[in-house]
């Protein structure tokens, strides 16, 4: 029972990574109707901007304060990461075919993959210390550190905050028509280049937040580092229902577990097996996702 | 045409200065060929591998050189590539007339060349290359390094006779030969010395997170973890094994081997041990008169793949001493009854498949340096350590010395 309780922890840390990366990805799709290969290598860059801040700032001690800095200068360089690829790459080709989309967002994440191989080198780092781990001992052997906490509660709360801004805000209204119909949205006065463009750096710094997280967590960051984890956490969107935002953070976590479980009980051989045979089973059941219903209003 | 003349020279030019030719009447000289990947991808291995042959070079040249003659080695560039391989080996045998082989690091390039060897029937000795398959070309085809799976069995000895574990779970890359390999002998061996191995638990290339398989292994208790895999993933499971709660010894081979390795596992790899070809702080006088000679003559501390190239090119000469001509089959004899060669990197005996049989160095981890810890021959118990273990006793280390 403690081995099973232990590993359904580290299932919930894995899951919150997935659903961290997995909103971005169902925001730009709810708005877009665009998958944006490229979101997992902004997950990498969001990782090495912090990489290199903390370098920079030599930051030596660890501490909240520091995580904190960390995170947000890395939050505001890949939100800005997310703007030049969306006015240079994406914003040029909206008017085409959305095949042309998708095959300019998988050149968009070749393109960042292999420049940040050429400008990082292609050796793994180690990220610096910028947050002390320590083990917390809930009940018998089970423990969890605490870095694991951080990872599960910013990504609750961070799925809260977009379901505010998204229901509860004016801007999150103008995404909202946006995606429903951009034509119409922007008949009725919206900005829909300004509300695509927030979308993106909305994404963007949750997925360089996702990245930070990961590497205080794993330690060790490379370019490719996003290739993996960014396809995982697209499942998952897809999983819980894209386009919904509490369906990334449940398709997430589902898919965490799974993998986990797999590989605890099983063999981790075959933990991606079972993560893809989970998502073609709940798509022939619920083909628009968990959560997600062709009806539903979506963002 | 003019042009073309002119780069012909200057090619000329450079395959001449790679050539370290002590003597200019090549007739007088015995010719030995290396090739190496001196520019690419591998640009450091196939110039480790230069600097030590060509320092073995020079100590056998001042000694007054082999039969008589000056040694003379004929240094090729296979940029690190197969097909370069074939063509430089076959330029070496062929215009070079070369009497014996030495090359290349890579597995794949000694493949290539080696098979050109075989078929021109001149004796090859490959300083570093450890798949299996490299000197099962033929009988023309030699190593000085060891075989993958012997670092296993050397990591599951010290593991039973030194460490004293009887419960040891291993944690493997179920994608690469290499940590099967390892992983398989180390097992079978452990076993045989009445261990158990009490898990076996897999992860993919790929992987970041091993949580699933520590927290599997944690509630097992073993005494020691074995994780015969490559340096990144190795630094993130001490990590995560130390987080975990995991605080027996973590066992490794030479894919751990790099600064990438203390970059990212830090204070977690304390403690920790890995098998080597060979160690600075081996306190033999032969591997510390070697470091120095090679500092003085590079200034630089050779790494493993110098030391068995200097290795290598001295098994060679003392082969063709032995031989007494510089008939090729009389070489390719002397090379295969190769015993108790006292070098760098080990006592080194070629065994009957024509693959070195010598000792291995372990090390252990101690705040992002290695500390040499004992060496492991093959058929014996440990033979030399730096620590008066009980189990060590003056006359096995006698041995060891000789």
């Amino acid at each position: 029972m403690e081995l099973f309780l232990q590993q359904l922890i580290n299932g919930i840390v894995q899951g919150s990574i997935y659903a961290l990366i997995a909103l971005g990805y169902t925001m730009v799709y709810g708005v877009l109707r665009l998958i944006n290969f490229a979101h997992g290598d902004v997950f990498m860059l969001g990782a090495f901007i912090g990489f290199y801040t903390a370098n920079l700032l030599g930051i030596s001690q660890p501490s909240v304060g520091a995580l904190i800095l960390v995170m947000t200068v890395s939050m505001a360089g890949s939100a800005a990461v997310g703007l030049v690829i969306e006015r240079f790459a994406y914003r040029p080709v909206r008017k085409f075919s959305r095949l042309t989309s998708l095959i300019t967002a998988i050149g968009v994440s070749l393109l960042l993959e292999y420049a940040a191989q050429f400008v990082f080198g292609a050796t793994p780092k180690s990220f610096p210390t910028i947050f002390e781990t320590q083990n917390i001992s809930l009940f018998g052997n089970v423990t969890i550190s605490n870095d694991s906490i951080l990872i599960i509660i910013v990504s609750i709360f961070l799925m809260v905050m977009l379901n505010l801004i998204v229901f509860k805000t004016k801007l999150g209204k103008a995404m909202r028509a946006v995606s429903f119909n951009l034509d119409v949205a922007k008949l009725m006065g919206i900005n829909t280049d300004f509300i695509i463009a927030f979308t993106f750096a909305l994404g963007s710094a949750l997925a360089a937040a996702a990245g930070i997280l990961y590497s205080v967590h794993f330690t060790k960051i490379d370019p490719l580092m996003g290739l993996l984890i960014g396809l995982k956490a697209f499942v998952a969107a897809v999983l819980g229902g894209i386009g919904n935002i509490t369906g990334a953070v449940l398709g997430g976590l589902l898919l965490g577990i799974a993998e986990i479980m797999v590989s605890g009980y099983i063999s981790s051989s075959y933990k991606d097996v079972f993560a893809f045979l989970i998502l073609i089973l709940v798509l022939i059941v619920k083909p628009a996702g968990l959560l997600g219903s062709a009806a539903q209003e979506k963002v | 045409m003019f042009a073309a003349f002119i780069a012909c020279e200057k090619k000329q030019d450079s395959t001449n200065t790679g050539n370290n030719n002590t003597t200019p009447k090549s007739g007088d000289t015995i010719k030995i060929g290396e090739y190496g990947s001196l520019t690419g991808e591998k640009a450091t291995f196939g110039q480790s591998t230069k600097k030590g042959i060509e320092l073995a070079q020079e100590e056998i040249n001042k000694a007054g050189g082999l039969l008589g003659k000056q040694v003379e080695i004929i240094v090729e560039d296979t940029r690190g590539l197969p097909q370069e391989s074939t063509t430089v080996v076959q330029k070496l045998i062929d215009k070079d007339k070369v009497i014996a082989v030495l090359g290349e690091v890579a597995s794949t390039n000694s493949l290539a060349g080696g098979a050109v060897c075989q078929e021109k029937q001149v004796p090859m000795i490959t300083p570093s290359s450890t798949n299996a398959d490299v000197t099962k070309i033929g009988d023309q085809i030699f190593r000085v390094c060891f075989v993958d799976d012997f670092q296993g069995e050397v990591m599951a000895k010290f593991a039973a006779n030194t460490l004293k574990v009887k419960k040891i779970a291993i944690l493997r890359d179920n994608g690469s030969d290499y940590s099967k390999g390892l992983s398989n002998f180390f097992e079978q061996t452990f076993k045989k010395l009445g261990g158990e191995i009490i898990a076996i638990e897999s992860f993919q290339d790929k992987d970041s997170d091993f949580s699933a398989q520590l927290t599997k292994l944690k509630g097992l208790k073993p005494e020691a973890l074995y994780v015969p895999g490559y340096y990144t993933q190795a630094g993130q499971i001490a990590q995560q094994a130390r987080k975990n709660g995991i605080t027996v010894p973590i066992m490794g081979g030479d894919g751990w081997d790099s600064q990438t390795l203390f970059d990212i596992g830090k204070d977690a790899l304390n403690g920790c041990y890995i098998s080597n070809h060979y160690t600075i702080e081996d306190p033999d006088p032969d591997v510390q008169k070697f470091i120095t000679s090679f500092k003085a003559k590079f200034g630089e501390t050779p790494d493993a793949l110098a030391a068995l190239a200097y290795d290598a090119a001295k098994i060679m000469f003392d082969s063709i001493k032995r031989a007494g001509s510089t008939d090729k089959k009389a070489i390719r004899d002397a090379i295969a009854q190769t015993k108790d060669f006292k070098g760098v990197t080990g006592v080194i005996t070629i065994g009957a498949n024509r693959d070195a049989v010598k000792s291995a160095v372990i090390l252990e981890i101690q705040d992002g340096k290695y500390k040499f810890k004992e060496s492991v021959k093959p058929d014996n118990a440990p033979v030399a350590s730096t620590e008066t273990a009980p189990a060590t006793t003056p006359e096995i280390k006698a041995v060891a010395i000789k």
